[in-house]
């Protein structure tokens, strides 16, 4: 417990005093939100409409962003090697690099959504529930990601490649986090969306930390 | 040193093989390190040096053979890994921390106690401690290379795997290296040394990689 908490504190302590990192996912969050009002016209109805499934997909794209460096800057000047001799086991190094990971960028995004689905013309309804969907569907994302982090150490393009390997196993999230959004809007109960959304994280909680740990073991080797 | 006593045991090697790339790298390579022994690797750049380091900490496996604590062969890599301190060529440094920030990161994670007494001895015994404060990303090549030395006294182990130790360092500083690979041997740790030049290790064994590469064994076997 005290190495996971040794880690993620440097962790947070480093995204701190390199805040730019996280400034990034944040702007092009909010940049890449604001342009579908322009591309798709300021009707509110139609904005409305989709405003749900952009805020996600935007948030998704977002995280993306910055889950290639979860490891790629620890393999790159060798932390990695010393953190796998720590004598401390992998999914617990993986389980505090995904904590600092959502900390940094999953609940910042969680923070502006709200705000960038004001520009989306959001019902008020769907508030609540977006805010909350997020929350239980980011660590999912930062989850799996870890995973394809990890599987694309040392490769070139290793972001592209990123994006290929995770963003289809993103898709269950994107279902139920719109679909609860939608839910709230037209006055269904959003129970049940959010608590699939509990169960991947749940599902993603168990399995990941171990295959990420399998995937840097066989990156320093 | 501050920390519990160092109750080492012999570490070895039997009939090591490694493969690189789909080449072989070395085959039935032995060693054995004794409490309070050093051994120096020796042999020509891509004679695998660093394959046989990384191997000797269990971040590679060997594709023949097996390594021994003790008289037990070694099958966990993590609980292995709490024997030994790893300085390879790169030096895991965070440039936007200090050194001491850096220093201690490393000593709470792998002793489990946080001692400002443990990381200024280390400093001082490298000779940064008037750098302390300094962020890293200041440092020159040669401070780091000491900053990175620094991690194995600031929490020790039994085993120190040094791969090129001496490398931009200047005349004190490998006089420091070097009473303190003696100074840990005193007190019956073990050291392995991967270089070129290695006055800096005294009275050391010698493993020259060059006997167990692939050219000599095919060279070898042409002869038989």
């Amino acid at each position: 417990m005290s190495a996971f908490l040794t880690l993620t504190g440097r962790d947070l302590r480093l995204a701190l005093r390199q805040s730019g990192d996280s400034m990034i996912v944040l702007a092009f969050f909010a940049m890449a939100t604001i342009l579908f009002p322009f591309g798709v016209g300021p009707e509110a109805a139609v904005l409305a409409r989709i405003a749900g499934g952009v805020v996600w997909v935007t948030a998704l794209l977002a995280a993306l962003l910055s889950l290639d460096r979860v490891f790629a800057l620890d393999f790159e000047d060798g932390t990695l090697d010393q953190l796998v001799l720590s004598g401390q086991p992998l999914p617990l190094i993986v389980l505090s690099k995904v904590s600092a990971h959502w900390l940094t960028t999953g609940v910042p995004l969680i923070l502006l959504s709200p705000i960038l689905a004001v520009t989306m013309q959001l019902p008020a309804a769907g508030y609540g529930t977006l805010v909350l969907a997020l929350a239980l569907g980011t660590p999912t994302v930062s989850l799996i990601g870890a995973v394809g982090a990890a599987l694309v150490l040392g490769t070139r393009r290793g972001g592209v490649l990123l994006s290929l390997l995770v963003l289809p196993l993103y898709i269950p999230v994107l279902i139920f986090g719109t679909g609860a959004v939608e839910a709230a809007i037209i006055g269904r109960p959003t129970g049940p969306m959010l608590m699939v959304l509990a169960g991947l994280a749940i599902f993603a909680l168990t399995l990941s930390p171990w295959a990420a740990g399998a995937a840097l073991r066989q990156a320093v080797e | 040193m501050i920390d519990a006593p160092i109750a080492p045991e012999a570490f070895s090697g039997k009939d090591l093989s490694c493969h690189r790339g789909g080449r072989m790298v070395f085959a039935g390579l032995n060693f054995e390190v004794a409490p309070g022994a050093a051994l120096v690797l020796r042999g020509a750049n891509g004679s695998g040096k660093t394959t046989l380091m990384r191997l000797m900490a269990g971040l590679a496996r060997p594709a023949a053979g097996a390594l021994y604590w003790g008289g037990t062969a070694i099958d966990d890599p993590e609980a292995h890994a709490t024997h030994l301190r790893f300085i390879g060529h790169l030096d895991a440094i965070k440039p936007a921390q200090t050194v001491a920030e850096n220093l201690a990161f490393w000593r709470a994670l792998w002793s489990k106690s946080a001692s400002g007494a443990a990381i200024v001895t280390a400093m001082e015994a490298l000779g940064i401690a008037h750098l302390a404060d300094f962020p890293a990303r200041h440092l020159s090549a040669g401070q780091r290379h000491r900053l990175a030395l620094a991690r194995v006294i600031a929490a020790p182990a039994p085993l120190w795997l040094l791969d090129e130790p001496g490398n931009a360092l200047d005349e004190t500083s490998l006089n420091a290296l070097s009473k303190m690979i003696a100074a840990h041997r005193a007190e019956g740790g073990m050291v392995v040394v991967a270089s070129h030049g290695a006055a800096f290790v005294e009275n050391a064994q010698t493993l020259d990689l060059g006997e167990f590469s692939a050219a000599h064994i095919a060279h070898w076997s042409d002869e038989l």
